[in-house]
């Protein structure tokens, strides 16, 4: 059991860091091994927003030499991006191991994204112009406050409370998931998909990267893989609803929209408001009531149902 | 005769109110008989509870503590979409819920009316035995799970797995349905005035679903079944009730039952029995 949630202000931008933190931590009790963020902030064409992390969080409470190899590569990230020709613009730390990076680059993300992961610990959590992901282990409120996302302020977001049933307690196993190597694309996923290993050797062959071995990566990947081939966000997530196998419900965002899938037996749950400034999605309305304490209608979507929002801010 | 069509429809289990379990008993032992956790109230004494600032185990705690002190009123405020409210309440009480629940609102409850102007999560009214429940908005999926009997009324729409497993009583839906609603049905009856998404009714036992919507294809073993006076006359009772209507009329209502093909296996002997499962 794992909680996601959703959401996406059409018409101008809100604190969705802080509304994005108050739904998971509603959703505590499904899922407290880890939370995972994705917000869209205001893009800036000429920018890209690079969040990466260079060890696990568990990782920094062991060995004497972790805090020297984590600055060591940081240092090799750093070289790594001057030479492919990447322009940092600024760098912040969020945490000892996991860092904010704004940048120039025009070159080949893919190129970037492959040179820079393969640093030793090294992963890029996402790649965009609008979107940051940011995850780490413990509950919505812990993880909010060590990486400062109450002030943040967007058009949208998605985010997970994670229950770890199928891979292990860490960030790489961690939801949101980047659609590698397409800029502003993340997923989150509640269910457990079963022709997983068959759809990932497919896309490896492909030449996608998995960075871990949980199910919902796929998704990312899927939906990237059919974007790169020039299908809509809407079309690719039909697609997901006969390709993929399994019990899910998934959320994906991109750079200006915000979409939902459920599978055709509708086994996973989602709560839906739809107002006509703001959307609302999650896995139970005890999430959209920590946004909207009073009166609304809700809803469950169908079983194979696939819809998708967007913001016009 | 009638008393044979009614049985055949599973309409001896009916019970609109009251406690299910008492009348297992005689006349005698019903008088003695006192339900564990059960409390006698006043319908006239009448009190709210503003569940805000409650988490679940204490709403239900003080639902507990108000019937005790006779209270059969209840205006229950800003639930807040918590999950687990208002189970387990074994006595006739009217209850008021002045917005939305979460899931397994109102479980196990056996006698209590209770009106949600909000809306509900999965699994409102599971294994309920007697009373009404009424939900203004809309409901969730496995809405009356293993529902045993009173009457569950949601006036909008619902998800999927309507009445899985369900028992007894009725489930009576404003709007659609989503799939696999009725699956496993054993008894009572499901009644739907929109239309009814896929595998409806599959692997059904028993009891009889009623459609006034599209059906989006029937499960495994539900079949289509011929409306009588007596469906006609119950519909109409049971609508009625509810200030609930069917644009084309309930004589026009689709009507599924049981195929009962899958009851084959019942007809093996125990050493075959071993072979098939």
């Amino acid at each position: 059991m794992c909680g996601i949630a959703g959401l996406i202000h059409r018409r101008k931008t809100g604190d969705i860091g802080r509304e994005m933190t108050s739904m998971l931590q509603s959703l505590k009790h499904r899922g407290p091994d880890s939370t995972g963020f994705a917000l869209y902030g205001k893009p800036k064409s000429d920018e890209l927003v690079m969040r990466f992390k260079v060890a696990e969080q568990e990782e920094m409470n062991k060995g004497f030499d972790i805090h020297d190899q984590v600055k060591q590569r940081k240092a090799e990230v750093n070289r790594r991006l001057e030479e492919l020709g990447a322009k940092i613009v600024e760098e912040e730390p969020a945490t000892e191991y996991a860092f904010r990076y704004r940048m120039k680059y025009d070159g080949d993300r893919r190129k970037l994204a492959d040179y820079i992961e393969d640093v030793d610990g090294a992963e890029i959590l996402s790649l965009g112009h609008g979107l940051e992901l940011i995850k780490d282990l413990g509950d919505a409120g812990r993880v909010a406050n060590q990486y400062s996302l109450s002030s943040f302020s967007g058009t949208h977001a998605i985010g997970h409370t994670r229950m770890a049933t199928e891979s292990d307690v860490d960030i790489r196993s961690a939801h949101p998931y980047w659609a590698y190597p397409f800029a502003d694309v993340s997923v989150v996923h509640n269910g457990q998909l079963t022709n997983y290993w068959n759809g990932r050797r497919a896309l490896e062959r492909r030449g996608h990267r998995f960075m871990s071995n949980c199910d919902s990566e796929l998704i990312a990947v899927y939906l990237a893989d059919k974007m790169e081939q020039g299908a809509e966000l809407e079309d690719a997530m039909r697609d997901s609803i006969e390709e993929l196998d399994g019990v899910f419900t998934y959320l994906v965002a991109t750079s200006d929209s915000l979409g939902m899938a459920k599978d055709t037996m509708a086994a996973k749950p989602m709560v839906l408001y739809e107002g006509d400034d703001f959307i609302g999605l999650a896995s139970e309305e005890v999430a959209i009531r920590s946004v909207f304490p009073h009166e609304i209608n809700t809803f469950d979507p169908y079983e194979g149902e696939v819809r998708v929002w967007k913001s016009h801010a | 005769m009638k008393q044979h069509i009614s049985h055949e429809m599973g309409m001896h289990t009916e019970q609109l109110a009251g406690r299910t379990q008492q009348r297992f008993f005689s006349p005698e032992e019903e008088e003695n008989f006192v339900y564990p956790g059960s409390f006698d109230v006043d319908f006239n004494k009448r009190t709210e509870l503003d569940a805000g600032p409650l988490d679940a185990k204490q709403i239900n705690l003080k639902l507990r503590e108000l019937m005790s002190q006779g209270y059969g009123t209840i205006v229950l405020k800003n639930p807040g979409a918590k999950h687990g409210v208002a189970v387990g309440i074994l006595n006739r009480l009217q209850l008021y819920i002045e917005g939305s629940l979460g899931y397994f609102g109102c479980g196990l409850i056996d006698g209590p009316n209770i009106r949600i102007k909000g809306r509900v999560g999965w699994s409102c009214g599971e294994n309920m035995m007697a009373g009404t429940i009424i939900v203004e908005k809309n409901a969730g999926s496995t809405f009356g799970a293993a529902l045993r009997g009173g009457d569950l009324v949601c006036l909008g729409d619902v998800g999927a797995r309507t009445g899985i497993d369900m028992k007894g009583g009725t489930i009576i839906v404003g709007g659609r349905t989503g799939a696999f609603s009725g699956f496993m049905m054993q008894r009572g009856r499901m009644v739907v005035l929109g239309d009814a998404g896929k595998n409806l009714g599959d692997s059904m036992y028993d009891g009889t679903i009623y459609v006034g919507g599209k059906i989006a294809d029937l499960g495994v073993d539900a079949v289509p079944g011929e409306m009588t006076d007596l469906d006609v006359a119950w519909l109409n009772r049971k609508l009625k009730l509810y200030g609930l209507e069917t644009p084309n009329g309930v004589e026009n209502m689709t009507k599924i039952v049981a195929g009962k093909k899958l009851w084959n296996y019942d007809n093996l002997e125990p050493s075959e029995k071993k072979i098939v499962l």
